[in-house]
């Protein structure tokens, strides 16, 4: 297998490496390469920090092993090659009544990072994860061998690989419960919430099948937390959806694309296009779930310097107290960007190192700067203190200590990866960097 | 009525991004491609993507007696067939120049194997009354370089053979187009050197799709290789065999 050095970089384009990767594009070169050479698999290199990189080491590329396997119309159930991306899926499927359960903010998302970060969606709270609708995962070992992991059959191993960040093993194809969808076109109903506590009431009381909002992140004082929140329901329509076609990011954005004061005056017309009595849209479906995706390299937006997404997860009992002070403390700083996501979630994970919990989950952009750093270093300690946890996918600033806190089965899934993979073949930047292998 | 696509080299990376795009248009398609091992995930791929049909058969362009099976799975479906080669290979020039005899495998690959292929494909067009050949040459066919001659005069010699299919099938209603794509990003160019505007897989496929809806007899793809060739085909001569580009 040609072994080609590059650089990995994550979304955010702080953290990136170089590393020799090999791209297979049939299982048997996968079983190949990973016995004679293991390494970790990178995807479609969307999260944001450093768990797809592999600095001076070695990675193995999945996006040509991309092919569909099976397909059952009556059951909705589907096997894959890792590399799919859920657009893939979603684009393929929809059109014959069928689409992925959970679906990420990002439809370049593949299958195997999906199913590496048990990633959530706009339906957390109503279903749960990603890996709740894995039936089987084909993992290719650190000794080369490839083996069948289900939640029966081996239910340890199959937790531990369910947002194991790839530490068990290369996923080479899955099984996945998909879920009916009666349409391409979605209505979307979208209101204004004018201050956090009528927002978390409104986030609280949706009995949506679809609910997340958009958060003002400059708003201050009286309208702390203001936001729009955006409930959806997919229609009966079997008509086609008009696509908006993608445009591209040329180049890196000059800083004050995203300075404070624009920031300030996009997030004022964003909030006021909704009139105060709300209104109701129809959206494709792509556009509802992947609102960024129309927009390619939307990342260079920020500027050469990148930018850090902050994402935490707050229990019920801290979420209100602790939401309102990583407000203030982000509208004083005026730093964030007009991306900022506030959202109900659910109990449902899949995995030991699963991120969401039942509670309530805040993300934010911030343009790189020592600034925001700081800023995101306090918010993290904020999330730890309070209870809460903080995203790897998302993740680039927080501590070992953090991570060791906010995770407290990271013992029991250190054990089954131990076994899985004894030399630690499989690590990548972040399990370095927060330690996640480590015993303290 | 469906039609239906024959991919030769159905396993390379152009092979199989064009068998899904035509999957998803929904015709049935004939894989052909060296090892059998791999073709039937391909051929369950384009099930699920939309192709009634999928048939996964065994090609060798250095064995003609491996043709016969691919015209009798494609004459199972009814109506217009068409066809898209993508089989060739690329011994670099060093071994040529090493074992001259490998220069005829190159040739046998890239030309004469497709080319006979296609030629016992032609009659069975013509009497479906249309249909368009897909022939990929390459940008390496238009000079004669010191790097990779014997690969480029076995593609000039198969952009030759096409425009002449080109001439026989426009009688019938059929068509062929020859593609002359620069660098893809395939398994074969992964980890090269010195690789630039490099194009991946989807966008060719997507590129001789419109070519084939267009009708277009020529396709540069990705397009600006016309005027890169258009520059390399206009150097006189006593100054390009000085140059080593």
């Amino acid at each position: 297998m040609a072994w080609k050095t590059d650089t990995l970089t994550g979304w955010g384009r702080v953290l990136s490496g170089s590393a020799q990767i090999a791209r297979p594009e049939k299982p048997s070169a996968i079983a190949r390469v990973v016995a004679d050479t293991p390494a970790p698999a990178v995807g479609a290199q969307r999260s944001y920090g450093d768990p797809a990189i592999n600095t001076d080491g070695k990675a193995i590329d999945m996006n040509r092993l991309d092919r569909f396997i099976s397909f059952d119309a009556k059951t909705g159930v589907l096997e894959a090659e890792a590399g799919v991306s859920i657009t893939q899926m979603l684009q393929t499927f929809a059109p014959q009544g069928w689409m992925p359960t959970v679906m990420p903010g990002t439809g370049f998302a593949t299958l195997g990072g999906c199913i590496a970060n048990d990633a959530h969606g706009k339906n957390h709270h109503g279903v749960g994860t990603f890996g709740q609708y894995v039936i089987s995962i084909e993992l290719i070992g650190a000794d080369g061998k490839t083996k069948t992991v289900t939640p029966k059959k081996n239910k340890t191993l199959f937790e531990a690989t369910v947002g194991g960040l790839g530490q068990t093993g290369i996923i080479i194809s899955a099984k996945i419960q998909l879920t009916e969808c009666s349409s391409r076109l979605i209505q979307v109903d979208e209101r204004r919430a004018t201050n956090l506590s009528e927002f978390m009431d409104m986030l609280k009381s949706s009995t949506a099948t679809y609910c997340v909002g958009w958060i003002d992140g400059t708003a201050n004082g009286q309208s702390l937390g203001r936001g729009i929140l955006e409930e959806a329901e997919l229609t009966k329509s079997n008509m086609a959806p008009k696509l908006r076609k993608s445009r591209k990011v040329p180049f890196n954005a000059p800083s004050f694309a995203l300075s404070p004061p624009t920031v300030r005056a996009f997030n004022r017309m964003y909030f006021n296009r909704v009139p105060a009595t709300g209104r109701g849209v129809l959206r494709s479906l792509e556009d509802f779930f992947f609102p960024l995706d129309k927009i390619h390299d939307w990342n260079k937006l920020y500027g050469k310097r990148g930018f850090h997404q902050f994402q935490c997860v707050l229990p019920d009992d801290t979420a209100e107290r602790t939401l309102r002070e990583m407000l203030r403390l982000i509208a004083d700083s005026g730093l964030a960007s007009p991306l900022a996501v506030l959202k109900r979630t659910g109990p449902g994970r899949a995995g030991p190192l699963s991120f969401t919990m039942e509670g309530f989950t805040l993300a934010l952009d911030f343009p790189n700067s020592a600034k925001s750093i700081k800023l995101v270093e306090t918010l993290n300690e904020m999330t730890t203190e309070a209870g809460g946890r903080i995203y790897f996918a998302k993740d680039s600033l927080a501590t070992a200590k953090q991570a060791h806190a906010m995770y407290p089965e990271l013992a029991a899934w250190q054990k089954t990866v131990k076994t899985a993979d004894p030399k630690g073949h499989f690590k990548t930047d972040l399990v370095r960097r927060l330690k996640l292998r480590d015993s303290k | 009525m469906s039609e239906t696509w024959i991919v030769l080299g159905a396993s390379s990376s152009m092979g199989r991004a064009f068998a899904r795009k035509v999957a998803a248009e929904g015709a049935h398609v004939v894989l052909a491609a060296r090892e059998k091992d791999d073709l039937a995930r391909t051929a369950a791929d384009c099930t699920s993507r939309g192709a009634p049909s999928a048939t996964p058969v065994v090609f060798d362009a250095r064995d003609p007696k491996s043709f016969a099976p691919i015209y009798k799975a494609a004459k199972k479906n009814e109506g217009i067939i068409n066809a898209a080669v993508f089989v060739g290979s690329m011994a670099p020039q060093a071994d040529v120049d090493a074992d001259p005899n490998i220069g005829d495998f190159t040739i046998q690959d890239n030309f004469t194997g497709p080319a006979n292929f296609l030629h016992g494909l032609a009659p069975i067009m013509e009497s479906r009354k249309g249909g368009t050949v897909l022939g990929i040459g390459s940008v390496a066919g238009d000079r004669g370089r010191i790097g990779n001659y014997t690969y480029g005069s076995a593609k000039a010699g198969f952009h030759t053979y096409l425009s002449g299919l080109r001439n026989r099938l426009n009688r019938s209603g059929g068509h062929v187009v020859t593609v002359k794509p620069g660098f893809v990003d395939t398994a074969m160019t992964w980890g090269i050197e010195g690789m630039f505007l490099v194009a991946s897989p989807d966008q060719i496929a997507d590129d001789l799709w419109k070519a084939h809806l267009k009708k277009k007899n020529t396709l540069y793809t990705p397009w600006f290789w016309r005027y890169i060739m258009a520059i390399i085909k206009s150097i006189p001569e006593p100054i390009f065999k000085k140059l080593s580009v």
